[in-house]
């Protein structure tokens, strides 16, 4: 069985205050899919990354990640495979210059310094900030701050990328950068945000979240076309999807012109 | 608030330079900067001359470190007013006169002096250690002198939580000052959910910054992936200062020098 395989299993969770944030949610996300988690605010899709990446456990159901079940002791172990760039990088960069901050999880797992400095190399180049592999992560527009980020994640090699809302409060062309970094990975990819379009562009499969439970888990173009269903979730079909502004003419849209 | 945040982020600025000092072993600087520390305490309440050779440490570290004065001596200002404050009152209480070169002077005086000199020398060393080395770093050679991991965690996080606190309370200050014009500071009436709700949004940007950590394999040791090991060049540094500490500590330089120079002009 692929490791790069992810299946939830009938989650619960509520938070201490007794708020449930996440009823009976089931999935399997298999090897090289791209899947994006879609809601509106407050819908669960944190909490549910939080759960997958271990920060959180369950009240009930599991999560298995290849042949392994999620639990504190198995969390090291998965949590080598799974990389999770944050919402907000600067909870993600904290160490004192962009290059440390990519050698820290390498570092954590006690590789050797040469493989490290490879692997920030590789990681860097791949996102395309190596020239700015010496500067302070808290000097760096952006769009750097989140390429930085995604870095610190590639550098661990993972076989699985969980983004949370990795466009927002990104100008246009820093969105497109990240948007194009996205597409060219190869991992499994599971990605929340509320950027229907950017979302539509990097991922094939749509799971519809709606007050902690799965309203729709299908194909992108299956689940977009789907005004009622977005509308009943909160939602709004991408503008990319939608008529054409000027002349409403449905063959044409902003993306066509 | 911005300008504080700029000044601790300076010191991680300063502690990426190249220059002899920086390139010293942590592990060099931070011993030498313990026993210079201890050797400067070591002095009497009421010995000055033999205590001033010692600012030659910091003066070389400054120079060969090739940092800004007015950056450093402005940070040093910082702690004047607590130490003021501790010594003022030792020329109230303290009558007993001394007689230097002919003129009566107060014990109490002395005594003040003589603090504040010991004040700017460790202060001085301390913030040099920080601006020539790094906290990570400075962590590190702390867990080879054998300091608990813990203490040594506690105090690399709170370093950097003081930046996200700093954060966060520079973004709170703000939307205040914008919804409060001609206010000067905040008023009292404010303070309480000001400060409550500053310390519950530290806490939950610590736990995430915090989760970040964990997700990427930390547990507790800071990996600063630094393990030069100490040099014939480190280890010439601190035999140096630690030679010229235990001399000082040992001959009041100041005045064997005089009494050399006198004899000479004498003879």
């Amino acid at each position: 069985m692929s490791h790069h395989r992810v299946e939830a299993r009938n989650l619960h969770f509520s938070y201490p205050d007794g708020q449930a944030a996440i009823q009976d949610i089931s999935f399997t996300i298999l090897h090289g899919e791209a899947v994006g988690i879609i809601g509106a605010n407050g819908a669960g899709k944190s909490t549910l990354l939080m759960l997958l990446m271990g920060i959180l456990f369950p009240d009930s159901g599991e999560i298995i990640v290849g042949d392994t079940r999620l639990t504190p002791k198995t969390l090291p172990m998965i949590r080598e495979r799974l990389g999770m760039v944050f919402q907000d990088p600067d909870d993600q960069l904290f160490m004192t210059t962009v290059r440390d901050d990519v050698a820290f999880g390498p570092r954590n797992y006690h590789l050797d310094e040469q493989e490290v400095a490879s692997r920030v190399r590789e990681a860097l180049a791949q996102v395309g900030i190596l020239h700015l592999r010496d500067r302070a992560p808290f000097k760096l527009s952006g769009g750097e701050k989140r390429a930085a980020a995604i870095a610190t994640v590639l550098s661990m090699k993972p076989d699985i990328l969980i983004m949370d809302e990795p466009t927002s409060s990104l100008d246009p062309k820093s969105r497109r950068m990240v948007m194009e970094l996205l597409k060219s990975f190869e991992h499994t990819k599971i990605i929340t945000s509320h950027d229907l379009d950017m979302v539509l562009e990097t991922c094939q499969r749509f799971l519809v979240i709606k007050e902690g439970s799965v309203a729709a888990d299908g194909p992108a173009g299956e689940i977009l076309k789907n005004p009622q269903l977005l509308h009943s979730c909160g939602l709004e079909m991408p503008l990319s999807l939608q008529k054409c502004p000027i002349c409403g003419d449905q063959t044409k849209n902003f993306k066509s012109g | 608030m911005k300008d504080s945040l700029r000044d601790i982020r300076l010191l991680d600025d300063l502690a990426r330079r190249q220059n002899p000092i920086n390139k010293l072993h942590p592990l060099v600087k931070l011993l030498t900067t313990i026993i210079y520390l201890a050797v400067v305490v070591s002095f009497g309440r009421y010995e000055i001359s033999a205590l001033l050779p010692l600012i030659f440490y910091p003066v070389v570290v400054f120079a060969l470190a090739e940092l800004a004065p007015g950056r450093i001596l402005r940070r040093i200002a910082w702690v004047m007013p607590l130490v003021i404050g501790i010594g003022i009152f030792n020329p109230v209480f303290d009558h007993q006169t001394v007689t230097i070169m002919n003129s009566t002077i107060s014990k109490g005086w002395l005594s003040f002096i003589s603090l504040v000199i010991k004040c700017v020398l460790t202060v001085a060393a301390g913030i040099l250690l920080v601006a020539t080395t790094g906290m990570e770093k400075l962590g590190a050679a702390m867990r080879i002198i054998g300091v608990p991991k813990i203490m040594v965690l506690q105090l690399l996080l709170t370093y950097r939580y003081i930046l996200l606190l700093g954060d966060e309370l520079a973004r709170m200050l703000r939307a205040y000052s914008l919804r409060a014009p001609g206010h000067r500071g905040i008023k009292l009436a404010a303070w309480g959910s000001f400060a409550g709700s500053l310390l519950l949004r530290s806490f939950d940007r610590a736990q995430r910054v915090y989760a970040a950590m964990c997700l990427r394999g930390f547990k507790g040791d800071y990996n600063t992936g630094d393990d030069a090991k100490v040099g014939v060049r480190d280890l010439q540094f601190l035999i140096g200062w630690v030679a010229f500490f235990l001399i000082t500590r040992s001959y009041n330089l100041p005045f064997l020098l005089g009494s050399f120079l006198t004899g000479v002009i004498g003879q």
